[in-house]
C-alpha cells in the first residue's frame, strides 16, 4: 500500500484537514493511555456531521470497534472501523475542557512552559472549527480513539486505565469526503494524576473499493442501509 | 445514589403561570427566565419528550449531553442533575423527578435515522428532528440546523450495559409522573413530543404531555 501522508501528533497537538473518500486513516498509539478526540463533517456541507446518538442507536452499541460505522445526521456513513487492535473506542465521554485540565493537572501556561503547556480538547476543537469557518455551535459529541469508558448498571461511567497499551492501532476508512478534526488530549475521565503525554502516528493510504462482503457493510442491516444512502448521495452528485 | 432519586414537587399546579397541553407529535419552543421552574408531566404514561436548551444570552452555546453526563460521571439524569451547556455552564437543574431515569444518549428520531434503523419506507413518518427544524424556522431567532446537538429524552429508558451494549426499553413512566427543573439562567427550551411509532420508547402510542411554568 502506498502511503499518502503521515503525521505524528505530539501530546496536546491538534490537526484538521480534508480527506477524500476511499482512504484508510490509520492511528497508532506510541504509548499507553492515548486518547485522540475526533470530529467528522461532510466537507461539502459541514452542517452534516458525526451523530453519536444515531450511530449508537442504529448499531445497538455504546462503544465502537471493527465493523462499526460512524453515521452522520443524514443517515450516511462518514467513516468505518475496518481494523482495531483494542476492541473498544469511546464516544460518550467527550473532549476535555480547559477547566478540567487545570483542575486535574494544575494550571500551566505558554509563558512558563513554552509549547509543553497542557492543551485542552476544548481549545483545540474551537480553534480548528473557527479555522474551518465554523464555531461553538458546531460542537457535537466526538469519538475518543483508544479510550474505553464503560457504564455500570447504575449508570456510573468508568475509564479503563489498562485498555490502551503502546503499539495499539485502529484504522478507519473514509466513506465520504470529510473534514476531520483531531485533538490529541487526555480523556476527561482518565484518573491519572499526570497529564498523559502520548504521541500518536496518523497515516493515510489509498483503500481498495468497498465490496458487499465488507465487514462494515455486513455488520448489520442498518449499516447496509446507511451505505446505500451514502452511495446514492455520490451517484446523485455524479461522483 | 443514582437510579431512582424520586423526589416530589413542592409546587401547586394551580399556581403555574403557564399551563398547556402539548399534543402527541407536536413541537414547542419557549423562554424560561432564571429562577423559573418548569415541569413536564406525562399525562397518559410511557411518553418520550425530546428536549433541548439554549443559553438565551449566547444561543450558540447549546445543551451538551456529554458535558452533563461527564460532570456527574453518570449517564442517567435525575433529581440533582445539572443540565450543562457545551461551555460547561450550568443551564438548569432537575429539582423533582418521579421516574428516576431520563436518557441523553439516544438523541432525537429523524426521517433519515428511521430510514436507516427500520426501512426505506419509514422515511415519510413524522419525527422529532422535523419538529425541531419546524420550531427553528417558525421562531426566527437565528438558530439553524447547526444548533441541533444531541438532546434529552425525558421519561425514556435507554439502558447501557457494562459490556458496551445499548438498547431501547419500555418507558419507566406512568400516567401523572413528572420531571421538574429550575432554570439557573435565562434559557430557550425546545421540545418535540415524540411521534415515534417504530420502537417502544412511547409504548407504540404517542400521547400528550402537560407543560407548566412557575414564577421564580
Ligand atoms: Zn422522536
Amino acid at each position: 500500500m502506498q502511503k499518502i501522508w503521515k503525521k505524528t501528533l505530539k501530546p496536546g497537538e491538534k490537526w484538521s484537514g480534508l480527506i477524500g473518500r476511499g482512504k484508510y486513516v490509520r492511528f497508532k498509539a506510541l504509548g499507553s493511555q492515548a486518547n485522540v478526540s475526533m470530529l467528522l463533517y461532510n466537507m461539502r456541507d459541514t452542517s452534516e456531521r458525526y451523530n453519536m446518538p444515531d450511530t449508537l442507536k442504529a448499531q445497538y452499541t455504546s462503544h465502537l470497534t471493527t465493523g462499526n460505522v460512524l453515521m452522520s445526521d443524514n443517515g450516511r456513513v462518514l467513516a468505518s472501523f475496518v481494523q482495531d487492535s483494542l476492541g473498544w473506542h469511546d464516544t460518550i465521554s467527550g473532549h476535555i475542557s480547559r477547566q478540567e485540565v487545570d483542575e486535574k493537572y494544575g494550571v500551566t501556561t505558554y509563558q512558563k512552559m513554552g509549547n509543553d503547556w497542557y492543551r485542552s480538547g476544548d481549545e483545540n476543537f474551537k480553534i480548528e472549527l473557527v479555522r474551518n469557518n465554523m464555531g461553538m455551535r458546531d460542537m457535537v459529541p466526538c469519538v475518543n480513539l483508544f479510550s474505553k469508558v464503560f457504564v455500570e448498571e447504575d449508570g456510573s461511567m468508568h475509564f479503563d486505565a489498562n485498555h490502551c497499551q503502546e503499539g495499539a492501532t485502529v484504522t478507519l476508512r473514509t466513506e465520504m469526503d470529510i473534514l476531520i478534526v483531531l485533538s490529541n488530549t487526555p480523556n476527561s475521565l482518565n484518573e491519572s494524576k499526570e497529564y498523559p503525554a502520548v504521541e500518536v502516528d496518523v497515516e493515510v493510504y489509498d483503500a481498495p473499493p468497498v465490496d458487499l462482503n465488507d465487514v462494515c457493510v455486513t455488520h448489520r442491516s442498518e449499516n447496509f442501509r446507511a451505505f446505500e444512502n451514502t452511495w446514492e448521495y455520490y451517484n446523485l452528485l455524479g461522483l | 445514589m443514582f437510579g431512582l432519586v424520586e423526589k416530589k414537587s413542592t409546587l401547586k399546579l394551580e399556581d403555574a403561570i403557564y399551563d398547556g397541553v402539548l399534543e402527541a407529535g407536536k413541537g414547542w419552543m419557549h423562554e424560561l427566565k432564571e429562577g423559573q421552574r418548569f415541569m413536564i408531566l406525562d399525562m397518559e404514561g410511557n411518553q418520550a419528550v425530546d428536549t433541548t436548551f439554549y443559553d438565551l444570552e449566547t444561543p450558540e452555546d447549546h445543551y451538551s449531553a456529554i458535558k452533563t453526563i461527564v460532570a456527574q460521571k453518570n449517564i442517567y439524569l435525575t433529581t440533582g442533575t445539572i443540565l450543562r451547556a457545551e461551555s460547561g455552564e450550568p443551564l438548569l437543574t432537575i429539582t423533582a423527578d418521579m421516574t428516576g431515569r431520563h436518557d441523553t444518549l439516544g438523541g432525537a428520531c429523524s426521517s433519515q435515522s428511521n430510514k436507516v434503523r427500520y426501512a426505506l419506507e419509514k422515511e415519510h413518518m413524522h419525527n422529532c428532528r422535523d419538529n425541531f427544524m419546524q420550531q427553528l424556522a417558525n421562531n426566527m431567532n437565528g438558530l439553524n440546523k447547526r444548533d441541533l446537538a444531541p438532546n434529552i429524552n425525558f421519561f425514556m429508558n435507554v439502558p447501557v450495559t457494562k459490556e458496551g451494549g445499548l438498547k431501547f426499553d419500555d418507558g419507566v413512566s406512568a400516567p401523572g409522573k413528572y420531571v421538574e427543573m429550575e432554570a439557573l439562567k435565562d434559557v430557550m427550551v425546545l421540545i418535540s413530543n415524540c411521534p415515534q411509532l417504530n420502537n417502544p420508547c412511547n409504548a407504540y402510542n404517542p400521547t400528550p404531555v402537560r407543560l407548566l411554568i412557575w414564577e421564580a
